[in-house]
């Protein structure tokens, strides 16, 4: 009577370990992309213990020097270890995008929710706030709310944060309407289970996992608005070893000393690809429709 | 007298459109009948199929039963009482002892929940057991509806077709319902799983001497299944009554034709009926089959027939019923 | 198993339209078709039945090129009008496919380009298929449409194909199939997304337009009763094996294989009162049984059976492949 044979390929499908392999196989990319944000991320959590100077300390016998055997990546004008400093400023790059991140999810989840459930004029209103908030581009939005908070990187986390909020209240009022239409939301009310529980065990689940690979993919875009804060000089003051004010430092030097820009923008650079491909992998394996066809 | 579960009395249920104006410009309004006078009794222990091709309105009459909707005009009852106005017990009463099987039963599981909490989630809220008890319950229904002990892990993604029905089937069981409401539950699958699911759903009806209300388009699964039928067309039921009678006798023409199309082993295929189901928008007066049927007269174009009781529990809405030619 | 397959198949006066021998296919190196063998006459009409995920459609789009480039490999050999198709390359595929190869598919309103009105459907395969100048394409199109039954065909050219009902859409896609004339027509479950009353008018439009062209179709079917209707021949498969084949009447007539009996014993007529399904489902593709893969889930199942894989044997009348025929 039932139907064991497609159950008993379920329960004997293979460990995890044995489709690591064949995972790494067909997917060469995004394991090196995850490979490099791990080794981004140990080096932001090492922080000083790792870099081979301290990254404000200031060598005065070869201020500006290329890459040689002492300074592997040169040194700025001050005479900064560039390779240290590039490594430090990892860890203001996780903090800000990753604190900033957060901020902004929990915001855009409470203000999406709130539209999605309360629908009729509540809705309209949010939604015409964040339609405005939208019309800026986030970075624009963030040097707004610099002007009002002041400098220093708690300040830039909750610009970028706020700027932030806007794009995740509209995805997560898209997800509540598309999972609120579903029949499972239907039947949970048929069945005389009270609103909130509903919000609480249907809803809210089917909401949070697209919200969590959003916030994997909004990071690289926090820390790059972080960056461009830290760039034009109203993000992270110096001497804080932060990429965009290191880029910032090294403009005017760019023709005879580029690696000053070249270094921290490299780590930047190659951060935001890496982290663009393992958003786009968990994406991948979040969604439980693809899931299955493994 | 049996105890009437369900009543719809006059139901009607219209929609005000607006369209088919040129770009920009709304259109002149229009109204849609999904429902039109419909009147359907089902009493406990009923077994009802409700059959019709797509655009019949059944699906409508479902949720209009389910107090989904509230009707435009007429009213839908539960045990006397307007099912859209049910308070407090009654509305607990209502939620425990009607359960519904959707056409879309993949859709209507949480896919983020495993099968036990998706079958537990009744049987908690409705405080049928509590502690280890709930566990023990859902192994239980897993069993009645033939799945192994096994499921109760899997999330619906994880499961076929046919399987991810019988946990539908297994969540509406464990409220412990009087009445199952299905939406075309056996569609769409092979014939096979189809048949394991029917002689299930025969099993569980028999054992626990449960109500049945049934959509279907098909109607040698509504034969097999219900002793009941109500045959729907654009929003009307023309005929209604013992579906084993209706079956031999159809007195409607529209039965009759539903009955033609039915495949049959070396049949030659019958002539089929006439074009097909006309929008249910600002329908012309008369009998709304009449532009189809082979037997309509002038007089089918001009009075709409009501649904007429004609002896043995049957009744049509038909002016030139085929059972009064023979 | 070929050598019985070309002794009985050696009237070389009339060679058949279709023939597959031995002819295997694996896709991602899982093995979907093994060992098919079933022959075609011309103008006859034949129908694949079984459970989904026996491979029914897959051999309908083998037939048509259209697996070419998806990791998929070929072996055996499988002709039409005595031309190897598993040989065939790109460019002579497209001289069959339309002119002398016709499809149609289950869901018609996803296989109309929306963007294009029915006209431009129907002119486009004349105009680059058979060289017609725009106006001529026109006409023939005009033709085409009230060929296939479709009311007011001049103003139905210039719609587009939302505008049209799914029984209207299939129409037109039959005429587009029938556009150039094809000796061969694959007609993947042509009428399972439709209403019944509108199913027997597709069946029976895709029968008449066959014979009065002369050609032949090949019906991809899961209703075993509309199969014995509309075909002279039955291929059943199962797992990507043919189970039991030949002449309608003898294979769905007095079939001797269990899986067609079985198969047989799910479908519902209106008298029908009880179902005896095969327990079970079918295997999935990377977890094929050894021996008849059938076997686990056959009533008549022996050591025999689970060892080794039964011949597909018996005349072009009636082929089958058990160890145990009833």
């Amino acid at each position: 009577m039932s139907e064991t044979l497609l159950v008993d390929k379920i329960a004997r499908r293979p460990a995890w370990w044995a489709g690591l392999g064949s995972y790494i196989r067909h997917r060469p990319f995004f394991i090196l992309a995850l490979l490099v944000t791990l080794a981004f991320l140990a080096i932001a959590l090492l922080g000083t213990a790792v870099t081979p100077f301290d990254p404000t300390f200031q060598d005065m016998e070869a201020p500006m020097s290329p890459p040689s055997s002492t300074h592997w990546l040169g040194t700025d004008s001050y005479g900064q270890d560039l390779l240290s400093r590039a490594m430090a400023g990892a860890r203001y790059a996780f903090l800000t995008g990753i604190c900033s991140v957060l901020l902004g999810a929990l915001g855009g989840l409470a203000v999406g929710l709130m539209a999605g459930l309360a629908g009729g004029r509540t809705e309209w209103f949010l939604m015409r706030i964040v339609d405005a908030i939208l019309a800026l581009p986030s970075l624009v939005m963030a040097i707004a709310f610099i002007a009002i908070l002041g400098q220093g990187v708690d300040k830039v986390i909750l610009a970028v944060g706020l700027a932030l909020i806007g794009p995740f209240a509209r995805t997560v009022r898209a997800d509540v309407l598309q999972v609120r239409a579903l029949p499972f939301v239907e039947a949970a009310g048929l069945m005389g289970i009270g609103k909130l529980a509903i919000v609480r065990r249907h809803i809210l689940p089917n909401v949070f996992f697209p919200l969590v690979v959003q916030a994997t993919i909004r990071i690289s875009e926090a820390i790059l608005v972080s960056s461009s804060l830290s760039f034009i000089g109203i993000g992270i003051v110096p001497p804080t070893p932060d990429w965009g004010l290191m880029i910032a430092e090294g403009r005017g030097f760019v023709s005879f000393a580029p690696w000053m820009s070249g270094v921290p923008g490299a780590a930047l650079a190659i951060l935001l690809i890496a982290l663009a491909i393992v958003g786009d992998g968990i994406r991948e394996q979040m969604d439980p429709k693809q899931r299955a066809g493994h | 007298m049996t105890a009437l579960l369900f009543e719809l009395l006059d139901v009607e249920k219209s929609y005000e459109l607006r369209g088919g104006g040129a770009a920009f410009r709304p259109g002149p309004k229009r109204r849609l009948r999904a429902l039109d006078g419909v009147r359907l009794t089902v009493a406990r222990g009923d077994s009802v199929a409700l059959v019709g091709e797509s655009g019949s309105g059944k699906s409508t009459l479902l949720r209009v039963l389910m107090g989904l909707t509230s009707p435009t005009d007429g009213r839908a009852l539960y045990g006397g009482q307007d099912v859209t106005q049910l308070k407090g017990e009654r509305r607990a009463a209502f939620q425990r002892e009607v359960a519904m099987v959707y056409q879309d039963a993949r859709g209507s599981l949480n896919p983020r929940l495993p099968v036990l909490d998706l079958i537990a989630e009744p049987i908690r809220h409705h405080k049928l057991r509590a502690g280890p008890a709930v566990r023990d319950r859902v192994l239980e229904l897993l069993d009645q509806v033939g799945l192994p002990a096994a499921t109760l892990k899997r999330y619906p993604s994880q499961l076929s077709g046919g399987q991810v029905r019988r946990v539908a089937i297994a969540r509406a069981l464990a409220s412990e319902p009087l009445t199952i409401v299905a939406d075309e539950a056996v569609s769409g699958l092979d014939v096979s799983t189809q048949a394991q699911l029917l002689n299930l759903l025969v099993e569980l009806q028999r054992r626990m001497g449960l109500t049945l209300i049934f959509i279907t388009h098909d109607l040698g699964v509504a034969s097999f299944l219900c002793d009941q039928i109500a045959v729907m067309y654009l929003g009307r039921i023309v005929e209604t009554g013992p579906t084993r009678a209706i079956l031999e006798r159809p007195a409607h023409p529209y039965t009759q034709a539903l009955l033609n199309a039915q495949p049959r082993f070396f049949a030659p295929i019958a002539q089929p009926l006439q074009g097909e189901i006309p929008s249910p928008i600002d329908l012309p007066p008369g009998c709304r089959f009449a532009g189809r049927c082979p037997r309509a007269v002038p007089a089918c174009r001009e009075d709409d027939p009501a649904l007429m009781p004609s002896g043995q529990g049957r009744a049509v809405a038909c002016i030139r019923p085929l059972t009064a030619a023979a | 198993m070929s050598l019985q397959m070309s002794s009985s198949a050696v009237q070389a006066t009339s060679r058949p339209l279709v023939e597959l021998e031995d002819f295997s296919l694996w896709r991602q190196n899982r093995s979907v078709l093994d060992g098919l063998s079933f022959t075609l006459p011309k103008g006859q009409n034949l129908a694949l039945v079984g459970e989904s995920g026996a491979g029914k459609s897959t051999i309908g789009l083998a037939l048509m090129g259209l697996l070419q480039s998806q990791g998929v490999k070929m072996a055996g050999r499988a002709r039409f009008d005595g031309q190897d198709l598993v040989s065939l390359n790109a460019r002579a595929w497209n001289g069959l496919r339309g002119r002398r190869l016709g499809m149609i598919f289950q869901d018609a309103g996803a296989a109309l380009d929306p963007c294009f009105t029915i006209g431009h459907h129907l002119a486009f395969p004349l105009r680059r298929l058979l060289g017609l100048s725009s106006r001529q394409a026109t006409e023939r199109a005009l033709a085409l449409l009230e060929s296939v039954g479709i009311n007011d065909a001049k103003a139905r050219l210039k719609a587009y194909p939302h505008e049209l009902s799914g029984g209207m859409q299939q129409r037109v896609m039959i005429g587009i199939a029938l556009a150039c004339e094809p000796d061969l027509l694959i007609a993947d479950e042509p009428t399972s997304a439709l209403d019944v009353t509108i199913q027997a008018q597709i069946v029976r439009l895709i029968q008449d337009r066959v014979r009065m062209q002369g050609a032949s179709c090949i019906f991809v079917l899961h209703d075993l009763a509309l199969a014995s209707q509309a075909c002279e021949r039955i291929v059943v498969l199962y797992a990507g094996q043919v189970m039991e084949a030949g002449l309608a009447e003898v294979v769905l007539g007095r079939s001797r294989h269990p899986y067609t009996q079985a198969l047989k014993s799910c479908v519902i007529e209106l008298d029908t009162a009880a179902l005896e399904p095969p327990p079970g489902a079918a295997p999935s593709l990377d977890r094929m049984p050894s021996g008849c893969r059938f076997a686990p889930r056959c009533p008549r199942a022996s050591e025999r059976c689970t060892a080794e894989k039964p011949p597909l044997q018996g005349t072009e009348a009636h082929q089958i492949a058990c160890w145990h025929p009833g």
